[in-house]
C-alpha cells in the first residue's frame, strides 16, 4: 500500500500512510488509539474506499472497493469484535453467504463437509452441528478465522485476536498463526500487548497520526524504541510499583462486604476498602472478577451476605441505588454496557450525574457544557468538540468518557473493570496514573483487571479470585507479579 | 483506477464541504419535499397560498394541509418518543377507535362534555399502560406486544357501542365541534390545541431530563440501566406518552366525524405516524427523539395527500405517489445513496 490517505469529516485518518507485506512473515501493525491501524485495514479489506494512493498485489495495481473483491484477491479478515452468528451452528457460521448448493438448494451435507475442511486446515476437530454460542471465545476466534481462510488466502489480517483470550489460548492461536506463515500467507497482526507482538511477529510497523513512522524487523526495534514511535516521546519507566506506600491501615472504611455471593455466579466473599485505597481483582478468565465487581455494584443481585457503604446497610440492591450510595462502576464492555453510541459526548458524561439527580431537576445545558469541557480537558479526550457522537470516537477515548461519567457523579467509590482493555500503551499510562491521583484525593477504587502488570502496579492490595471463589489478599510491599501467580496456581512462595 | 487530480481550488473546495454539511443536515430535506410540493400546487392553482377569512377563521390551501394534519402529526409526536426508545406502538388507530366509541357513549349517557375530553385522555392513559407492561415489565417484544391491542382495539370499540345498543351512533356537541371546526383568533382551535401538546410535550423532554433518559434507553438499555437509570419506568413512561398523544388525535379525528365507527376510524394512521418521524430522520433503532421533525414529517404526507386530492387525479394514485415522494426523502437522507448520486454525478462529467 502506497500513500494510501482518507479523511474523515473533521480528521484525517490516514495521511499517505504505506504498508508493506512479505509472503510468509507475521507483521505487527502498531499505534495508538487513533492513529489509522483500523482505517489502514479497512481500506485494505475493502470496508472502506481509499481517498488517495494504491494498493500493490505482487506487483500488479489492484483496485479493492468492496470485502467481496478483497476476498477474491486473497484478503481475508477478522475484525476485533467476533462477527459471526452466536446462535446459528459452526457450519452455518463457516458457510454463511456461499452456501454449496445442488439443484438450486443448500446441500447441508456438503456444507458441513466444506465446515470440517475449513476447520481441519487449522487443526480443529469439533461438533460443526452445535451452535458458536457453544463454544469459548478462543474457539470462536479460531472459527473466525477458518471463516476468513481460503486455500487461495495471501494476506490475513487478525486485528486484537488475542483481546478476550487467556495465556493458554494466546499459545494456541499463536500456533496456528506459525502454522499459516509457514505456508507462505502474510499476517497482520494487530495487538496491543508489546510482549506477544516479541513472541510471533517478525517485522513491526508502526503508525502515528495516520502516517507510517517506522517499519523495521522485530530485532532492529526494541519495546523502548516501538513505544517511543508509538507515542512520539520518549517514556519513562516509571510504570512499576506506583503504589509504593502500604494501604493507609487507619484510613474509615467505605465499603464492606460480608458473605456478599450468588449462587452458580460468586462464592460469598467478604471485601473491606477503605478511603484513599486500591483494591485490585485478580485471577484468570472467568475467575469471578467482573462478577464480584457486578455484586458490588449491584449489577448482580446478591442472594447472600451485606454490604454496608459509608456505614449504612444496602437493602434492595440496584446500579440506581448504588450510584446514589456514591458508588460509581465503569463496565467491561464499554460497546455493549457503557456507552450511548447515538449520544454526544456531553450527554454520555453527564448521564450518571443527571440519573442520580433524578429525572425532574435537570442539568442546564450551561453546566452541562462545563462539566463536559472540564473532563475532557482533565482526562485528555480527544474530540473536536462536545457535541461529537461517541459512538464516533475511538476505543481508549470512549473508555474516557465513561470513566468521565463515573467521576462527575461524584463518587465515594470507583469501581473499574478492566480500565484500559483495548487501549494503548500512552492511554494506557495515563489511566494508571489517574487511578493513583484518584485514591490520592480520597477516593476507595476497586480495580478489576486481567493483566497483572498494572494490578501490581497500581494496587494497595490484591483480591485474589479462582473459580468464582475469592482465595485470599495480598497487601502493601508482598504485591509481585509472582507472589499473585502464585497464589493464583495454588502453590505458595 | 482512474486518477483524480486535484484540481479544485481550495474556495471551490470549501464551498463543495458546506453544500455537502447541509445536505447531511436533517432538516433540509423533509422541508425541501414540502416546498417542491408547495411549489407543484403552486402552478396547479395559483391561488394555492392566498388565505383569505371566512367566518372569522383562516381559509387557503395551506391552512388545510396543517388543518388536516393535526391528528396524524399528534399520532407521530407519542410515536416519536416510543420509536426513540426502540420501541414501536402500532395499536395507536386502535386506540383512536376505543376513544371515539367511549366519547360517544359517555355523550349518550349525559355526561358533561368537559368531562368526556377527560374520559377521551383515560383510555388514552389505560391502552399506554397496557402497552407499557407488555413492553417493560413483561419484556415482550414492542411489535408484538402492541399488535394485540391494535387487532383487539377495534373489537373493543365495537363492544362499547354495544353497551347502549348503537350499531353506528352519532351525537352531537358543540364543545367537540368547536374543536373540529372552531377558531380561536382567525386560527383553527385544533391548531391551538396541536401546539399546546406540543408545547407541553417539549417540555416534559426538553426542560426535565426525561428526554436525555428515554434516549439513552433507546440508545443502550444495558448502560442505561447501570448508569442508575430506571430504564423500564422510562419505557412505560414512553408508551404512555403515546397512548395519551393518541387520544388527544383520536379526540379529533372522533369530533370531525361525530360519530364512533370503530371500523374505519384512524385506519392506516400508525403507519402514516411511522412514517411521519422517520421522514423527519427518526430511526427505527431508537437513540434520538425529534418532535419538530416529526411535524414536518407529518405535514409532508399531509401536503402530498391533499395535493393528489386538489389536482384532480384520481384518488387512487395517493398512495403510490405517496410511496415514491416519501422513498425520495429517505434516499436523500441517506448518506450511502448521496455518495452514490454524487460519484455517478461525478463520473458523468468527465
Amino acid at each position: 500500500m502506497v500513500g494510501v490517505s482518507k479523511t474523515f469529516p473533521g480528521v484525517r485518518a490516514l495521511d499517505k500512510a504505506n504498508l508493506q507485506l512479505l509472503a510468509g512473515e507475521v507483521h505487527a501493525l502498531m499505534g495508538e488509539n487513533g492513529a489509522g491501524k483500523s482505517t489502514l485495514i479497512k481500506v485494505l479489506t475493502g470496508a472502506l474506499r481509499r481517498d488517495e494512493g494504491e494498493i500493490r498485489l505482487d506487483g500488479q495495481m489492484v483496485e479493492i472497493g468492496t470485502p467481496g473483491q478483497a476476498r477474491a484477491l486473497g484478503i481475508g479478515t477478522v475484525y476485533q469484535e467476533v462477527n459471526l452468528v452466536a446462535t446459528m451452528s459452526v457450519t452455518k457460521n463457516l458457510t454463511l453467504g456461499r452456501q454449496p448448493t445442488k439443484f438450486g438448494m443448500i446441500s447441508w451435507r456438503s456444507a458441513r463437509e466444506v465446515a470440517k475442511k475449513r476447520l481441519q486446515r487449522l487443526n480443529i476437530d469439533i461438533d460443526v452441528e452445535r451452535p458458536l454460542g457453544a463454544y469459548s471465545v478462543a474457539i470462536q476466534q479460531l472459527i473466525a478465522i477458518a471463516r476468513a481462510l481460503e486455500d487461495d488466502t495471501r494476506v490475513l489480517v487478525l486485528d486484537e485476536p488475542t483481546a478476550s483470550l487467556d495465556a493458554h489460548e494466546t499459545a494456541m492461536l499463536f500456533k496456528i498463526v506459525r502454522d499459516l506463515k509457514s505456508r507462505g500467507i502474510a499476517i497482520v497482526f494487530i495487538t496491543h500487548f508489546i510482549d506477544q507482538v516479541y513472541q510471533i511477529a517478525d517485522r513491526i510497523s508502526v503508525l502515528r497520526n495516520g502516517r507510517l513512522v517506522g517499519t523495521a524487523p522485530i530485532g532492529e526495534m526494541a519495546p523502548l524504541k516501538l513505544i517511543s514511535l508509538m507515542i512520539g516521546r520518549e517514556l519513562e519507566r516509571t510504570e512499576l510499583r506506583v503504589a509504593a506506600e502500604g494501604p493507609p491501615t487507619n484510613a474509615p472504611v467505605i465499603l464492606q462486604a460480608e458473605g456478599l455471593g450468588r449462587k452458580l455466579t460468586m462464592q460469598p466473599f467478604d471485601l473491606t476498602l477503605r478511603a484513599g485505597e486500591v483494591v485490585g481483582l485478580s485471577g484468570l478468565l472467568g475467575s469471578g472478577r467482573t462478577e464480584t465487581a457486578k455484586l458490588i455494584f449491584g449489577a448482580i443481585k446478591p442472594d447472600s451476605g451485606t454490604l454496608e457503604i459509608g456505614g449504612g446497610t444496602m437493602t434492595g440492591h440496584t446500579p440506581s441505588r448504588s450510584i446514589r450510595a456514591g458508588v460509581a462502576f465503569c463496565p467491561e464492555d464499554r460497546k455493549a454496557e457503557g456507552a450511548f453510541g447515538e449520544l454526544s459526548v456531553r450527554e454520555n458524561i453527564v448521564m450518571a450525574l443527571q440519573s442520580k439527580r433524578g429525572w425532574l431537576r435537570l442539568l442546564s445545558r450551561s453546566e452541562q457544557q462545563k462539566l463536559a469541557d472540564e473532563m475532557i480537558k482533565t482526562l485528555a479526550i480527544s474530540t473536536p468538540d462536545a457535541e461529537k457522537p461517541v459512538g464516533q470516537l475511538s476505543g481508549g477515548n470512549q473508555q474516557k468518557v465513561l470513566l468521565a461519567r463515573s467521576l462527575v457523579s461524584g463518587p465515594r467509590v470507583l469501581i473499574l473493570d478492566e480500565p484500559t482493555r483495548g487501549i494503548d500503551v500512552g492511554a494506557h499510562a495515563e489511566i494508571v496514573q489517574l487511578i493513583r491521583k484518584l485514591a490520592g484525593e480520597g477516593l476507595a477504587l476497586l480495580v478489576a483487571s486481567s493483566e497483572l502488570d498494572e494490578l501490581v502496579a497500581v494496587s494497595d492490595r490484591v483480591a485474589v479470585l479462582r473459580d468464582r471463589h475469592k482465595i485470599g489478599e495480598i497487601s502493601g510491599a508482598d504485591i509481585t507479579r509472582d507472589n499473585v501467580i502464585h497464589m493464583i496456581a495454588g502453590t505458595q512462595s | 483506477m482512474t486518477q483524480t487530480p486535484m484540481t479544485t481550488n481550495t474556495k471551490q473546495f470549501s464551498f463543495l464541504a458546506a453544500a455537502r454539511a447541509l445536505a447531511a443536515h436533517k432538516v433540509v430535506w423533509p422541508l425541501a419535499a414540502l416546498a417542491v410540493i408547495f411549489f407543484i400546487d403552486f402552478l396547479i392553482s395559483p391561488n394555492f397560498f392566498s388565505i383569505r377569512m371566512v367566518e372569522g377563521r383562516l381559509f387557503g390551501s395551506v391552512i388545510d394541509v396543517f388543518y388536516r394534519a393535526v391528528p396524524t402529526a399528534m399520532v407521530a409526536l407519542g410515536m416519536a418518543v416510543v420509536i426513540g426508545t426502540k420501541g414501536i406502538d402500532l395499536s395507536v388507530g386502535s386506540i383512536i377507535a376505543i376513544v371515539g366509541a367511549v366519547i360517544t357513549w359517555r355523550i349518550h349517557a349525559g355526561d358533561p362534555h368537559l368531562l368526556i375530553l377527560f374520559w377521551a385522555l383515560g383510555v388514552g392513559l389505560l391502552c399506554g399502560l397496557w402497552n407499557g407492561f407488555l413492553v417493560a415489565a413483561l419484556d415482550i417484544q414492542p411489535i408484538i406486544a402492541t399488535l394485540i391491542l391494535m387487532v383487539s382495539g377495534r373489537g373493543i370499540g365495537l363492544m362499547i357501542n354495544l353497551l347502549y345498543g348503537g350499531t353506528n351512533p352519532s351525537y352531537t356537541s358543540a364543545l367537540l365541534q368547536g374543536l373540529s371546526t372552531g377558531h380561536i383568533a382567525f386560527i383553527p382551535t385544533r391548531l391551538v390545541v396541536f401546539l399546546l401538546v406540543f408545547v407541553v410535550l417539549w417540555a416534559l423532554l426538553r426542560h426535565t431530563a426525561l428526554g436525555m433518559f428515554l434516549e439513552s434507553v433507546g440508545g443502550n438499555a444495558k448502560a442505561a440501566y447501570l448508569t442508575g437509570i430506571n430504564a423500564r419506568l422510562i419505557t412505560f413512561s414512553a408508551y404512555i406518552i403515546c397512548g395519551l398523544t393518541a387520544a388527544a388525535g383520536g379526540v379529533i379525528l372522533c369530533a370531525d366525524t361525530h360519530t364512533s365507527d370503530p371500523v374505519s376510524i384512524g385506519r392506516n394512521i400508525e403507519l402514516d405516524a411511522i412514517l411521519a418521524v422517520v421522514i423527519g430522520g427518526g430511526s427505527l433503532a431508537g437513540g434520538r427523539i425529534y418532535l419538530g421533525m416529526t411535524i414536518l414529517g407529518a405535514l409532508v404526507i399531509q401536503a402530498l395527500t391533499t395535493s393528489i386530492l386538489s389536482s384532480g387525479l384520481p384518488p387512487e394514485y395517493n398512495l403510490v405517489v405517496e410511496a415514491i415522494v416519501v422513498m425520495g426523502v429517505l434516499l436523500l437522507q441517506s448518506a450511502n445513496f448521496r455518495n452514490l448520486a454524487l460519484s455517478v454525478l461525478a463520473r458523468r462529467k468527465r
